[in-house]
């Protein structure tokens, strides 16, 4: 490790700057995004856990799919 | 799935399909039997930590209690209590949880048995590898990497198996849609590969014992941005994504706001993986990087409290549900525990606060109340949640789940509260000085004692919640001698539409774009989680000034590179650290505050979590090695109501000098400056030195072979610190 060790890295303020930027317009582009995405869809996406119940009008289909034993 | 109309439109489309039935409805099964065996191991393995960290508990409070063996002392059990509850118990809950989850929010089958096979039994395999390896001294010494390097290639290889897996089954969805959860599931994926990785650059030596590629201060930088971000991306990540999951189903309601997760999850991800440093406060770590440790930190009580709130939130109007599912009231612990944890872990990074708790039992106490917290009560409540399900019948007792409820935060309670007075007694008496200007406690053991009837404590706190453990393995084994194992699961879904048909007419709202996306999306947080380590290390690294040389400061001689693998291998660093602090209650304790330099060939670095005992850094020189000796063979003789054990095979064993020579040349090619050809030759400058120190302790009238292990440890514990009050030959390469 130490033969690779430099002075110093020059110009080296251009990352902080760039880091900080990075996160900044990132965050405020997610934060927009956030405020102004469609409401439909973001019901959707909660209920995608409960949805996991089979999604058949057929209520014999689905006694059937919660008591069948297959192995 | 509704569609929603197409808008009018000037080229011909296909009829757009308008309702479920007209979709393909494919059936499939889910499988079961690969989650149910995920739940026992996590069980078993649950159990056995536990036990472990009870037993490692009570040695502090008994030191009869490391039973005089080479394998149950402290030192050595203590990372395999850390090794088998992080990776073992939440690592099995991990994949439990997951399993069960993605293929349902998936709507498909796990990718591939047999990679489930492989990914249960590699999994197990690699916990039985710790067991085997741990205890008989075969440890890195770097905290939750203690593996030695075959281990860790196992470890890489089944990690690829789960992502094989786990990104075969994304790839195969019916659910277009990624949920919040399967983001979390990923991101921890990428980022524990590429913390393993890095951290576990190592060159071996032999075949179970192997050297940091990084040394002494990046070395420990290295390992803390690994350490913290096993914290997170470990225990923290996945269990959010479980909570995502098994929270809404518990309490039959969606999670709070998905958009408060959309900026939770990012937030999380690329900011604590900047949190590193928080763990090298006022050590020799270079300034400008504790600073950004600490500013992440604090930054990141808002991403967590962002997950805590929507867990809380999610309950809100169903309080009356809690009083009578116990599930619910393990996951409000849970999920408050992580908001405890989470606030206090920033507190902690702040540096007036840590200049208290670094090195005490407090951050025992932050590390329990989130892992006996957070990750076991997320845990058991997931465990009695599925397991009526796997098993299609009711839970065997709700009454017995409710019981360990309270026995498991009576634990917590008994363990956190003893800890807490414990680290604020012992930070407070270090630092205490008395009126004439001396430390008012010179004698570190003073301050050790003092704490052990809060060890007695601590242990019946962790008895307690393990004892909830066994009620939870009885509780699940009768719920499944009731029922029977739904081991493939029918489930029906419409095949995925197809993608074009979509993006028509939903728009192109670039996060449910990437959320289509999953692996543009697992490239986006990788390259989040790049960013905080790149910045943090490679200017340690590459920066001359960030580790300043100290000419004065040579490598290692034989011999004492043996003591120093016999310090690892016996896990001294458990309870001593090698890191004096610019504190003047340090430097009147122990001497000179240390310095980076100083530490330039310390492969691994030592510089210790915890002080049991006291710090060693400067320990060279400063007794004669009669008191070295009469010290390891009973603490007791040298220091009155010690709580070290004895440390007798010492005396007994030879030193091992087969792979010594190869030490030797694997120093030289990572930069040490030993002269050409000196591996030949170590062995006999090896025996030449031990020869040396038993002269001098024959003086003492002590006799003892220079073969013993005993003297490489002297020898060893004799070099430390001394080499900044040595008179350099030229003037210090560059000043810090």
């Amino acid at each position: 490790m130490e033969k690779n060790v430099l002075q110093a890295i020059s110009g080296v303020a251009i990352y902080p700057i760039i880091s900080i930027a990075i996160f900044f317009l990132f965050f405020l582009g997610l934060a927009v995004y956030v405020l102004v995405v469609n409401r439909h869809h973001v019901k959707t996406m909660s209920q995608l856990p409960l949805n996991d119940d089979q999604n058949s009008d057929d209520q014999i289909l689905k006694y059937h799919l919660n008591h069948d034993v297959i192995c | 799935m509704q569609a929603e109309p197409l808008a009018p439109a000037s080229a011909p489309r296909p009829p757009l399909i308008s309702s479920a039935a007209e979709q393909r409805v494919e059936t499939f099964y889910y499988d079961n039997r690969i989650v149910r065996d995920f739940g026992i191991a996590t069980v078993i393995w649950g159990i056995i930590g536990m036990l472990v960290g009870v037993l490692a508990a009570f040695q502090l409070a008994r030191p009869e209690l490391n039973m005089s063996t080479a394998y149950t002392t402290f030192g050595r059990i203590r990372p395999l209590h850390t090794n088998a509850v992080i990776f073992a118990f939440v690592g099995n809950g991990i994949f439990t949880g997951v399993y069960y989850s993605l293929q349902r929010l998936c709507k498909t089958r796990i990718y591939s048995d047999m990679l489930s096979k492989l990914h249960f039994w590699g999994w197990q395999l690699i916990i039985v590898s710790a067991v085997a390896t741990l205890p008989l001294g075969f440890t890195t010494s770097k905290e939750y990497a203690e593996l030695e390097w075959p281990i860790d290639i196992a470890i890489t290889l089944v990690w690829v198996v789960f992502g094989w897996n786990m990104f075969g089954t994304i790839a195969k969805r019916r659910e277009r849609h990624l949920y919040v959860g399967i983001w979390f599931y990923i991101a921890t994926f990428l980022t524990v590969a590429v913390l393993h990785i890095v951290n576990s650059m190592e060159i071996p030596v032999g075949w179970l014992k192997s050297y940091s590629a990084y040394a002494g201060v990046q070395d420990a930088l290295v390992q803390w941005w690994y350490g913290h971000n096993a914290v997170a991306f470990f225990l923290t990540t996945p269990y959010l994504g479980l909570m995502y999951y098994f929270l809404p189903k518990a309490a039959g309601r969606p999670v709070y706001s998905y958009r408060l997760s959309i900026i939770h999850f990012w937030s999380l991800i690329f900011i604590y993986i900047w949190a590193g440093p928080h763990h090298l406060l006022y050590t020799a770590l270079p300034d400008w990087a504790q600073s950004l440790g600490v500013a992440f930190s604090v930054m990141l009580i808002a991403p967590s409290w962002g997950g805590m709130i929507n867990g809380l939130l999610t309950l809100r109007g169903a309080w009356d549900k809690v009083r009578e599912e116990p599930v619910l009231k393990f996951m409000v612990v849970a999920v408050t525990a992580y908001g405890m944890a989470t606030f206090e872990g920033p507190m902690l990074s702040l540096k007036n606060v840590n200049a208290i708790a670094h090195f005490t039992d407090w951050i025992v106490a932050h590390v329990h109340v989130g892992a006996l917290g957070w990750n076991g009560f997320l845990t058991f409540a997931m465990l009695y949640w599925l397991w009526p399900r796997l098993y299609r019948t009711e839970l065997y007792s709700k009454k017995l789940a409710t019981t360990h409820f309270w026995l498991g935060t009576l634990g917590i309670l008994f363990y956190a509260i003893p800890m807490y007075w414990a680290g604020f007694t012992q930070g407070l008496m270090w630092k205490q000085f008395n009126n004439e200007g001396m430390l008012q406690y010179p004698n570190f053991l003073e301050t050790v004692l003092q704490l052990v009837p809060m060890y007695y404590m601590r242990g019946i706190g962790g008895l307690l919640y393990v004892s909830g453990v066994f009620l939870l393995l009885y509780n699940l084994y009768k719920t499944a001698q009731a029922g029977s194992l739904l081991v493939n699961e029918k489930a029906q879904a419409p095949a995925l539409m197809p993608a074009e048909l979509v993006e028509a007419h939903q728009g192109g709202h670039w996060h449910r774009w990437l959320e289509r996306r999953p692996f543009q999306l697992a490239v986006g947080a990788t390259v989040a989680i790049l960013i905080g380590g790149a910045v943090e290390m490679i200017p340690t690294f590459l920066v001359k000034s960030n580790v300043p040389t100290i000419a004065s400061v040579k490598p290692y001689r034989p011999l004492e590179l043996q003591g120093r693998d016999l310090y690892i291998r016996e896990g001294c660093s458990n309870c001593h650290t090698q890191m004096v602090r610019p504190f003047r209650s340090e430097t009147e304790r122990y001497g000179e505050y240390s310095k980076a330099g100083e530490y330039v060939y310390d492969r691994p670095f030592l510089w210790g979590s915890k002080r049991t005992g006291p710090d060693l850094q400067r320990v060279g020189q400063k007794y004669p090695n009669s008191w070295h000796y009469n010290h390891m063979l009973d603490p007791t003789s040298m220091s009155p109501g010690s709580i070290m054990p004895p440390y007798p095979w010492l005396f007994e064993q030879d030193i091992d000098y087969r792979i010594l020579p190869s030490k030797i040349k694997v120093l030289r090619n990572l930069g040490t400056p030993y002269p050409a050809g000196f591996d030949q030759v170590a062995v006999d400058d090896a025996r030449q030195q031990a020869r040396g120190i038993v002269a001098e302790l024959k003086k003492e009238d002590i006799e003892v072979l220079s073969d013993k292990e005993i003297v490489a440890l002297i020898a060893y514990l004799q070099r430390l610190g001394t080499d900044i009050k040595v008179k350099p030959e030229q003037a210090t390469a560059a000043a810090q």
